[in-house]
């Protein structure tokens, strides 16, 4: 038998919940119940008026650059909130506000990181997560370190990590996933496959015609869900999630979604996008979907909608004012917080801080007296 | 043999009849790269973002129209990868030319541009030369937060086998690309996002600039300032400033860090016997320090008092408005090591 089979693989594609708010039945168990999508959903609007808000500042110069998650929260919202908040780790890259909210993360903070200041970025005592990571696909090691730790330990807990279609492309993406699945870390990968990197579609960044295929190389459970489908994204990541904690080694997940907003404030995705496929799927926000289900079942209506319209309006003013009223950084932060402790070479430079001649006592040379360049 | 001098405002060449013409510093970079393209097929511009998109900072504008899929490459987001490609296509004998979107994600692809490219023409005996063109954005300035910030030149100019262009303005920047493009070498060629609005008197008749030789952007006898890249323009700020206080300074605008012209910096500070040098890296090893450490060494009984520098402060490039700006050399601190060095201060 000189040639046989050696390799057979699938890749599923799971949806609980269709576009009309119409949930299968054969895929009803082991997801959501009416009472969590009902409070799910709300948490999900409120994190979009955050969103919508963040956009309208950097557009009157309240805050930098900064990139939507408009139209993913559903692969954010139901992935986090498989996991159990204070005990599992996430690993963000940039486009899952929902997710670090929903474990604890006030809302302020993020704003604060793209108002430019790093105190956005330390995270509160006892959430469980690391800071946003703009380099493309350096997290997804991270990750894998960290769930390894936890193996180490022998501490029953998983770590959930966050990337984009285009992030698949770099080396650390695939070394990340050998190392997760060589030593079988709690680990559950979850790619946001929102269809763009900036102007670059997914098929001019792969020729797979799934994301999800190529954690086959490296033989991890893996999945293809509807990532605007709330129900279908929770149900998979609870089961990779309970896998993972249960000692089975990592996962799999391709969330499908789209990017409804500019890749970024800096970006105009009209420039390289048919406007008919941004409004197909702006027919698919996972926002949608729910709300039909939710009437559906009475549990949802104009004047529910109206109020809590209100509601996250109110909540994110308050956000907003938060991050706005926190004064600005000191120029001491820099020195601080380069090193564990204040060495005396910054010490010096922390007190002088013009020329930065290193080994150089400015006193020698008369600086010292000068007034700072402040 | 000192640095011409060269005043950008002079229009930096002799207009010869024809209308002065401005360009920025973006269409400088692209023309010297449409131009060179057009002479010769062998080089392709690949790089993320660089075809569809017109490049992140639109610099390869239009040339994916005149040139072509085939010629302009939008590539996966791959640094390692397009740079490792990069490496076997020019061992092949094609001309790449890889635009990092930034050259802090250069760091992704150390080991190709700097285990690989440097040492493939002396590891293969003066046989496997590796001519391409690495070029991109660079420095701090911008607002991009510690990972974005990078100045490359401090930690790549330690590695022999690799030239390193640092253009100013946008004159510079056509002649030095071009050259960068004729090269038989790896060009490193380091470009600030801020400078790209630019715009300067740039002719349309052909013309390149060699590596190696200074450029003299102010005159005087009080102090040397060398520089090179972003700041030089900083530096040209303090000159004028000091000059209303009487101090007169020499800038030099270095234009390449690899090769450096030391002659231009020393026969200046022959005259003057002060050094300033103003560096948009870190202090500790840098080119700044490698500056200084050759004037002591070939230059010490010039020298009436010890060379200073300016850097940026010795930590993580902050992402604060505020913090970035004290952060950065500035003209103020440019102007304060100038008068620390002639005892007024
Ligand atoms: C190492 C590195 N290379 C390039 C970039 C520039 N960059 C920022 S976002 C981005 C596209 C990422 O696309 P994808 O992974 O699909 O995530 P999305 O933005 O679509 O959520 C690129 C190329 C970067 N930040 N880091
Ligand atoms: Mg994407």
């Amino acid at each position: 038998m000189p040639r046989k089979s050696v390799y057979k693989a699938e890749i599923e594609h799971v949806q609980v919940m269709d576009e009309n708010g119409v949930i299968d039945a054969a895929q009803s168990r082991n997801t959501l119940s009416d009472e969590e999508i009902l409070e799910l959903f709300k948490f999900m609007q409120q994190c979009r008026q955050l969103d919508e808000i963040a956009f309208k500042l950097q557009r009157s110069g309240r805050m930098g650059t900064y990139p939507q998650n408009k139209g993913q929260e559903a692969a954010a919202i139901g992935t986090a909130y498989a996991a159990k908040k204070g005990q599992d780790f996430l690993v963000p890259c940039y486009r899952e506000n929902a997710a670090l909210f929903m474990h604890g993360l006030p809302m302020h903070y993020v704003l604060l990181h793209w108002m430019g200041d790093e105190r956005g970025n330390q995270i509160p005592e006892g959430v469980q997560q690391l800071p946003l990571c703009i380099p493309i696909g350096t997290q997804m090691l991270h990750a894998t370190g960290i769930a390894w730790a936890f193996k180490m330990r022998k501490e029953p807990k998983v770590a959930l990590t966050y990337f984009g279609d285009g992030a698949t492309s770099e080396g650390d993406f695939h070394e990340a996933m050998n190392f997760a699945s060589v030593y079988q870390v709690p680990l559950v990968f979850i790619c946001q496959n929102n269809q763009w990197a900036i102007s670059v579609p997914r098929e001019s960044q792969m020729r797979s015609k799934t994301v999800a295929q190529k954690a086959l190389a490296y033989d991890m459970p893996t999945y293809q869900v509807d990532g605007n489908d709330l129900l279908a994204v929770y149900k998979i990541a609870k089961e990779c999630v309970d896998r993972a904690r249960s000692g089975g080694g990592p996962s799999f997940i391709e969330a499908v979604t789209y990017r409804l907003a500019d890749h970024t404030t800096a970006d105009d995705a009209r420039r390289y996008r048919d406007p008919k496929e941004v409004d197909m799927w702006l027919g698919r926000d996972p926002l949608i979907r729910l709300r039909k289900y939710l009437e559906t079942k009475d549990l949802w209506d104009e004047t529910k909608q109206k109020a809590h319209e209100e509601k996250c309006k109110a909540i994110v003013a308050e956000v907003v004012k938060t991050a706005e009223g926190i004064e600005k950084p000191s120029f001491d932060d820099i020195f601080d917080y380069t090193f564990a402790a204040l060495n005396p070479e910054l010490e010096r430079q922390k007190k002088t801080a013009r020329t930065s001649s290193l080994g150089q006592d400015p006193t020698q040379v008369g600086l010292a007296e000068q007034p700072q360049h402040v | 043999m000192a640095a011409e001098l060269m005043l950008p405002e002079m229009g930096l060449e002799p207009m010869g009849g024809g209308t002065a013409r401005e360009i920025q510093f973006r269409e400088a970079l692209r023309e010297a790269m449409s131009e060179e393209m057009r002479k010769d097929d062998r080089i392709f511009l690949m790089g993320e973002e660089v075809a569809q998109y017109n490049g992140a900072y639109k610099i390869s504008q239009g040339m994916l129209d005149e040139f072509g899929p085939k010629r302009i490459i939008d590539s996966p987001i791959s640094e390692n990868g397009f740079a490792g490609l990069a490496v076997g296509a020019a061992m092949y004998g094609l001309r790449p030319i890889i635009e990092f979107m930034s050259w802090s994600f250069s760091l992704v692809a150390a080991d190709q541009i700097l285990n690989n490219v440097p040492k493939m023409l002396y590891m293969s005996g003066g046989q496997w030369g590796c001519p391409v063109v690495f070029r991109g954005n660079d420095g701090a300035g911008g607002q991009l937060g510690s990972t974005h910030s990078w100045c490359v030149e401090g930690l790549y100019s330690n590695v022999p086998g690799v030239k390193i262009a640092i253009p100013s303005n946008p004159y510079d920047a056509k002649g030095m690309l071009k050259t960068s493009i004729r090269d038989d070498d790896p060009v490193f060629f380091l470009e600030s996002e801020r400078m790209l609005g630019d715009k300067a008197h740039v002719p349309e008749r052909e013309y390149t600039i060699p590596f190696g030789k200074a450029a003299l952007r102010r005159q005087g006898d009080d102090c040397t300032v060398v520089s090179f890249g972003r700041p030089v323009n900083f530096c040209m700020d303090a000159a004028d400033e000091l000059k209303k206080e009487g101090i007169n300074i020499d800038v030099l605008d270095m234009r390449t860090i690899r090769p450096l012209d030391i002659d231009s910096i020393l026969d200046s500070v022959k005259k003057t016997g002060r050094i300033v040098v103003v560096d948009q890296c870190w202090p500790f090893a840098s080119v700044a320090s490698e500056v200084v450490t050759q004037v002591c060494e070939r230059g010490f009984d010039y020298l009436d008092h010890q060379p200073l520098r300016v850097n940026t402060e010795d930590v993580p490039t902050p992402y604060a408005k505020n913090l970035e700006a004290l952060y950065l050399p500035h003209k103020g601190k440019i102007m304060s090591a100038v008068k620390a060095s002639l005892g007024r201060l």
